[in-house]
């Protein structure tokens, strides 16, 4: 399952931002360092699809309200670097259909583990709101258009703390088995570390096959990288980060957000894993885009090749 | 998970490797009460500084004045960097109780950094080991660049090894593998030190990882799977790259132990003081913190 064409996801953001633009590009060899050998370890997936999340999870979450034309570079540049899928959908409502007369061809819906958290963001809980994806996701299907469904707090929760993986594999299940094509388990406020990543993702993988399943890791406590690398040891192939390490935590003042995609690619180039995006142009766009936001980019790899 | 070690021990090289490769100088009532907080927050590696040159690196200028003025906790050491044998002899007067060498992968490195070859820097070495081992002196050797050169580029594993095992040979009891420029991601880590662990067992060694391209974590994790329990770190990810402008240095210690705390593995470190020893670093150098940790917690 999960044979979705590659394509930009559209989205009505209520500035009305919309682009008909399906992007279907070549595959671009990923420009690996020079520094690099191309040594595999074993038991790692070939191939990672990184999912950009930078203009929807990056940009909704900086401080900083993005002029729409420049949101439009922004994106159109990350469509030239070989980012097979580049999100950037708003919340699905209600309202979802004139979103998808306008062209949208891709939709989100995002759950959590957490009964606290969900009432927090989303005013409803868990159960409630399972039934609401389930209409939606069932009409998008109906249409052809496929759902991602994301798990918030899957490693932790501001309010609640601890997360079960239990409750992780029964929240994924549902939207698993509603019609989501893939389910994007998320780190939302940075807290797991490989120990709680693996036993999470052991427990999912008893229930919802490998190649459904993707890793939104954050940053905020430094540790992105080593969960993502743990995911990848345990088979994992879809990998969600945003340019430039783009967006904040709304739950830690401060501190940092999503993984840097520039980093993540590079530890994939060094680990000899196919990605098909040019770091080089990533990179690029990352420059672009905190200029264009007035801010210092997060990926050390941004920051050790242009000079300060 | 399971064949990671049940505890690892931190060797701090903030005051050291951190300081050294900051813009601001700070001076030596800052360092000596930079150490004495790391010494509380339960490290029992502090590197305290190094006894070079003044000429060549200024930040340690005060070397002998800290080594003497920090408070020495039982259970804790306090290596010095001793570059040469007239270091040596300066360190054990001012009270060295453990001293460290600085050896490399790369030839193009050692001749640019130290201005002589791999094989000359071994003879050097060789002096100071012999003159330690007559003092009652423990040794700590360290490898820079084993997973790459800023000037030779790629660093074959063999070459590390070779390097490794003669320092190893020489009497150095551990020996620290660094990632000098950052460049290294996991599967390099796993080759390299599957070279070396064929020759100098794997309690004897440590990883240094620099955090440069952001590798710096992912990396330990994957020197941790292959059996090393000692790693190298900065409080507060002090000090830069010299080789990359503007670009970061060392992995910080915070986001160190808060990964081996979550993976339940003993360090014997409370983060909480690590946390505030450096908060204090940093406002004494007037910088931000480059831990991500310190950045969630502080609520500035």
């Amino acid at each position: 399952m999960g044979n979705v064409p590659s394509a930009v996801k559209h989205c009505l953001s209520y500035q009305q931002l919309l682009r008909e633009h399906l992007w279907i590009g070549d595959s671009v060899a990923g420009a690996l360092d020079p520094a690099q050998e191309t040594s595999q370890l074993s038991g790692l997936p070939e191939f990672v699809k990184i999912v950009e999340v930078g203009p929807r999870d990056g940009l909704q979450n900086e401080k900083v309200i993005v002029p729409t034309d420049i949101k439009i570079e922004f994106i159109n540049q990350l469509s030239q670097t070989g980012l097979s899928v580049i999100e950037v959908t708003s919340f699905v409502s209600s309202r979802w259909v004139p979103q998808v007369a306008a062209g949208a061809t891709e939709i989100s819906v995002f759950g959590a583990a957490s009964e606290s958290f969900s009432k927090k963001n989303i005013n409803c809980s868990i159960e409630e709101s399972m039934g609401k994806f389930e209409e939606v996701v069932k009409s998008a299907r109906h249409m052809n258009i496929p759902a991602r469904g994301y798990v918030s707090c899957a490693l932790g929760c501001p309010y609640e703390g601890i997360i079960t993986p239990q409750k992780v594999t029964e929240v994924s299940k549902r939207l698993y088995s509603m019609g989501c094509y893939e389910i994007s388990l998320g780190d939302t406020i940075g807290v797991g570390t490989p120990g709680s990543m693996k036993r999470m993702l052991e427990s999912v993988m008893k229930e919802i096959p490998l190649g459904a399943l993707a890793v939104h890791c954050h940053d905020t406590y430094g540790q992105a990288l080593a969960n993502i690398l743990t995911a990848l040891q345990m088979g994992i192939n879809v990998v969600d980060s945003a340019v430039s390490g783009l967006g904040g935590c709304p739950y830690a003042k401060g501190a940092s957000g999503n993984v840097a995609t520039e980093d993540l690619i590079y530890m994939l180039n060094g680990l000899g894993l196919n990605t098909g995006v040019n770091l080089y142009k990533v990179m690029e766009a990352g420059d672009f885009i905190c200029k264009a936001v007035n801010k210092t980019t997060n990926s050390k790899v941004a920051q050790a090749s242009f000079n300060a | 998970m399971d064949t990671l070690p049940k505890q690892v021990k931190i060797v701090e090289v903030g005051p050291r490797d951190g300081l050294q490769n900051e813009k601001n100088i700070v001076s030596t009532p800052v360092k000596i009460k930079l150490i004495d907080m790391l010494s509380e927050a339960g490290l029992s590696v502090i590197e305290a500084t190094s006894f070079v040159s003044p000429k060549w690196v200024p930040q340690m200028a005060d070397h002998a004045e800290v080594l003497k003025g920090i408070q020495k906790f039982p259970g804790i050491t306090y290596p010095v960097l001793t570059p040469n044998l007239k270091g040596f002899e300066a360190a054990v007067a001012a009270g060295a109780k453990e001293v460290s060498i600085f050896g490399a992968a790369s030839e193009l490195f050692t001749k640019k950094n130290i201005n002589c070859s791999i094989e000359e820097s071994f003879q050097r070495f060789d002096a100071i080991l012999k003159a330690a081992q007559s003092a009652n002196i423990s040794v700590r050797g360290y490898v820079s660049c084993v997973l790459g050169c800023p000037y030779e580029g790629k660093i074959s594993p063999a070459k590390v090894a070779e390097v490794t095992k003669k320092l190893y040979s020489m009497g150095c009891y551990e020996i620290s593998l660094g990632d000098t420029i950052g460049v290294g991601t996991p599967g390099i880590m796993k080759d390299m030190l599957s070279a070396v662990m064929q020759e100098v067992p794997p309690a004897a060694l440590a990883v240094h990882c620099h955090d440069t391209y952001g590798q710096a974590l992912a990396n330990t994790l994957m020197a941790l799977q292959m059996g090393v329990s000692v790693v190298d770190s900065s409080v507060a990810g002090l000090g830069g790259c010299p080789y990359a402008q503007g670009a970061s240095g060392n992995l910080a210690t915070e986001d160190l132990v808060y990964m081996l705390e979550g993976l339940g593995i003993h360090t014997g470190v409370n983060l909480q003081k690590l946390l505030e020893a450096g908060n204090f670093i940093c406002q004494a150098l007037n910088r931000k913190t480059s831990s991500k940790v310190a950045q969630a917690t502080c609520k500035l």
